[in-house]
């Protein structure tokens, strides 16, 4: 309301037109076309007075008087034009307003806030007129514009009039229009654009019509594009993150983890207690709980694949088949105990404050900061796992078992505590992937079967034993996928990817990087 | 001069014992069983129940993809993690044909199936014309995962994909596939697949009489399946198969191509599930896009595993203990399954190689 009374006072200081007995009738009584357009008529050429009157009838603060309209306040009437005390009888008939009026009530008075001080006013003014422009506002609008000093609000006030202007009956005008909207890359625009196509009958501004439509998609066109390599680099990141630890028990130790998955899930479900924990004990620190559930999520998957090792895995080395369906097995226990103990149903872990939003890069292009810490967050493990298998004493061994296990152990190497330090590790950096997952998708018992098709299919295209052959296929698995989905859809995307990973194992069992010399 | 080489005699297809136990075998589900289901009164102490013949008849199917994937796993060394896909496909292929039958007693009377009309579809989509012939219906039943398997195995075997590799890329075959039937626009029923069969070869399907024809139908399926298994792997086939297992190099360098050999055991056992998932689905009822899940083929997988691989027997009996345990499991102690099914993956794996048959047969030896 205050701000109402300040941009009464700056149209005042224009001096316009004011409202008449005659006007505040019009608007408050009689058939609804009539009445909505009086509305505009005033609109155009407002005072105090008149917005002081449309809040009242927005407000349902309006009432009927001997056929006069009277603004109700609390027990008392005021004529809205002299401003005079009314009696209010009991005779007095509320004035009905039904949707369409009230919608066009609430856009006169939007169409107002337009002129606000306060830019957040103005803001909020700009969002509800969207779409709700017609040749009426134009001249609020134009004012508006002239006088708006903020750019990225100039810039959709002009889009605005743009859209208000291709209403109108005047063909220079449209013409006008059809220009202006051409530099916007709104998706908004385009449907707009569209739609007057359509009705349009002149043929001159059908050309600048479609002109401009051709210029708005090539933007989008563009939006899309640089849209699908982003979520395809977000989806590849995703990949990296579920491969890396797979890359690591199955590419160095050939171990087939059908339990990988299930290594994930708990390391989202370790996100999830220790947001519970935040929640419970640290609720001022909330938004940090998600750093302190990182090591925590390694840790608990980490001591689970020790666990595992220790107790079925290293009976079966050398027997990947046997492996295959004993881990299996882990995996179909692992999933019912997180049945048993948090529920079959999916839980629910939040994103920080600092996580969601996004940046906007393009009218139809927006970063979210969840993807994006993703991105930077699955690059940060896959340094950390080089450094660690390349520059380390553990790493060293590592290699060193993988190469060869009976000269490593004559060296001194303890190669039974090697192996389950370098399971629980590939197994941490599964937990890792699931904190990360826990921030994007659902959090279930389900989580990790999703997933272990695909990471292996990164592993085996990537080539066994090779870091940088499974960041190329997690990347160009990512890529491809999405770019194949805004052609195909979904679901054909993913078969298509599979098929062609099937086809490309056929001509490259070795994968796209093999191991050179004799290992291979 | 040469060195006469001895070769064992060959040994007959099955011993006095072996026939005498499958000429019971063959009495007890063709004559004993009907017997007891169709003409015992129900309140008799040996009147057998629906239900009991139904879960008999499943279990039935699931061995003979236990026996496919022991042809494939045990003797040749070669684990496949797809064969789900194949018994999917026999039973698609059937559930076509029963989609048909139902001609125009479906809920929109037309004689689309259903999901058809629903889907505003005008015709039958083109891998729907053999759709009418039950004789055409047979041919796919085998074809469908015959050529299937055929295709991917030649591409796969020829590159000389093996162990986990091929596992693994079976997997992806058949989670794939899992993801194109669930497609609506694939035109077999997505999600829903087909269903609400109401009778095969114009005659009733949920009758007393229907089930147990499809009952003695698919015992004797089983029974020839495990003869000709049997015949199989005793014939210079089978040894050759088994070589390839055990040493797969040796093999080539003693101058057999294995390709042919893996190849022709590949699409058999891959159309033995074929004929399993057709007698499966119109006993049951229902066929969905789900009996591709990935998980669904490994637990053929653990059927051999806990009767003992490469026995032939065994696999028969791990579909019987496991899919027994499981229907009682699930119903008295619905949230111990998984753990059980969990425990005898790790179980079998880590202390029964060689599965049931293998602890009886050291039992025995002990004992002697």
């Amino acid at each position: 309301m205050r701000n109402l009374l300040v941009i009464a006072a700056l149209l005042l200081s224009a001096s316009v037109h004011a409202l008449t007995a005659d006007q505040a009738k019009a608007i408050a009584i009689g058939e609804g076309d009539a009445r909505i357009e009086a509305l505009h008529a005033a609109v155009a050429q407002p005072d105090a007075k008149t917005i002081a009157f449309i809040q009242a009838l927005s407000d349902d603060a309006v009432k009927v008087v001997a056929g006069k309209p009277v603004i109700v306040n609390g027990d008392k009437g005021m004529d809205p034009v002299s401003g005079v005390a009314v009696a209010l009888p009991d005779t007095a008939e509320d004035v009905m307003n039904n949707n369409r009026m009230h919608g066009e009530l609430d856009n006169a008075l939007a169409a107002l806030k337009l002129l606000s001080p306060d830019e957040t006013v103005r803001r909020a003014a700009i969002q509800t007129l969207q779409g709700n422009v017609d040749d009426s506002s134009l001249a609020l609008l134009d004012k508006a514009f002239s006088q708006e000093a903020v750019a990225d609000l100039k810039d959709q006030l002009g889009q605005l009039r743009a859209a208000a202007l291709l209403g109108s009956a005047d063909k220079a005008k449209r013409l006008e229009a059809a220009s202006l909207l051409g530099q916007s890359a709104q998706a908004a625009t385009k449907t707009l654009l569209m739609e007057r196509l359509q009705v349009e009958a002149d043929s001159d501004v059908k050309v600048a019509l479609g002109n401009s439509l051709r210029k708005v998609e090539a933007k989008l066109a563009w939006g899309d594009r640089l849209g699908a390599i982003f979520s395809g680099i977000s989806l590849g990141s995703i990949l990296l993150l579920v491969a890396l630890g797979l890359a690591i028990t199955y590419g160095l130790m050939g171990v087939i983890n059908m339990a990988h998955g299930e290594l994930m899930m708990i390391g989202a479900y370790a996100t999830y207690v220790v947001q519970g924990v935040f929640q419970k004990y640290l609720p001022g620190a909330f938004d940090w709980y998600l750093l302190a559930s990182v090591p925590v999520a390694f840790m608990a998957s980490a001591l689970v694949g020790a666990a595992l090792e220790r107790s079925v895995i290293r009976f079966l080395y050398g027997r990947p088949l046997e492996t295959l369906l004993a881990t299996w097995g882990i995996s179909l226990m692992l999933m019912q105990l997180v049945r048993t103990l948090f529920g079959a149903q999916n839980v629910g872990v939040e994103n920080p404050s600092w996580m969601s939003g996004g940046v906007q890069v393009l009218g139809n292009l927006s970063l979210p900061y969840n993807r994006l810490v993703i991105v930077g967050f699955a690059f940060f493990v896959l340094g950390a796992v080089a450094f660690l298998i390349g520059k380390t004493r553990l790493g060293l061994f590592v290699r060193g078992v993988t190469q060869n296990r009976p000269i490593a152990a004559c060296m001194g190497v303890n190669t039974a505590r090697i192996d389950t330090y370098a399971f629980a590790l590939g197994s941490g950096i599964a937990g890792l992937a699931g904190c990360a997952l826990s921030q994007v998708g659902n959090v279930g018992p389900d989580l990790g079967q999703g997933y272990i098709v695909d990471a292996f299919m990164v592993v085996v295209l990537g080539g066994v034993g090779q870091l940088a052959g499974t960041v190329y296929a997690a990347m160009g698995l990512g890529i491809l996928n999405k770019f194949l989905e805004g052609w195909t859809g979904a679901v054909l995307a993913k078969i298509a990817v599979l098929v062609f990973i099937i086809v490309f194992i056929q001509k490259r069992p070795q994968g796209i990087f093999a191991m050179k010399g004799r290992e291979a | 001069m040469s060195v006469p080489i001895s070769l064992p005699s060959k040994a007959p297809l099955l011993s006095r014992a072996g026939w005498s136990a499958f000429l019971v075998a063959l009495i007890v589900t063709c004559a004993v069983v009907p017997v007891l289901n169709l003409l015992t009164p129900p309140d008799s102490v040996f009147h057998m129940s629906d239900f009991a013949v139904g879960l008999i008849a499943k279990i039935m199917c699931y061995a003979i993809c236990a026996l496919a994937m022991d042809l494939i796993w045990g003797f040749t060394g070669i684990l496949s993690l797809g064969h789900g896909l194949f018994f999917a496909l026999g039973g698609y292929a059937m559930g076509m044909y029963l989609m048909r039958q139902i001609g125009t007693d479906g809920n929109y009377k037309s004689t689309l199936p259903d999901f058809m009309v629903f889907l505003d579809w005008k015709e039958l989509p083109w891998h729907w014309l053999l759709s009418d012939s039950f004789v055409a219906t047979l041919i796919l039943v085998v074809a469908a995962p015959g050529v299937v398997a055929l295709v991917f195995g030649y591409f796969a075997f020829r590159s000389r994909i093996k162990g986990v590799y091929f596992s693994i890329i079976t997997q992806a075959m058949t989670f794939a596939a899992m993801l194109l039937f669930f497609r609506n626009e694939t035109g077999f029923g997505g999600n829903n697949g087909f269903t609400d069969f109401k009778r095969i070869l114009d005659v009733p399907i949920a009758t007393p009489n229907m089930r147990m024809t499809l009952f003695v139908l698919t015992a004797l399926t089983l029974l020839g399946f495990f003869l000709l298994a049997r015949w199989l792997v005793g014939s210079k086939f089978g040894r050759v198969l088994q070589a390839i297992r055990d040493a797969e190099s040796r093999v080539m360098f003693s101058g057999y191509s294995p390709l042919g050999y893996k190849l022709s055991i590949w699409t058999l056992s891959a159309m033995m599930c074929g004929v399993a998932g057709a007698l499966y689905v119109p006993q049951v009822g229902i066929i969905n896009p789900s009996e591709m899940s990935p998980a669904n083929s490994i637990e053929i997988a653990i059927w051999a595993a806990v009767g003992g691989r490469a026995t032939l027997i065994g696999p028969i009996l791990g579909a019987f203990i496991v899919n027994g345990a499981k229907s009682w499991l699930t119903v008295t102690y619905p949230e111990f399954w998984l753990y059980f099914l969990g425990a005898l993956f790790i179980g079998v794996t880590l202390y029964l190689p060689d599965g049931v048959v293998g602890l009886v047969k050291k039992l025995r030896g002990e004992s002697k």
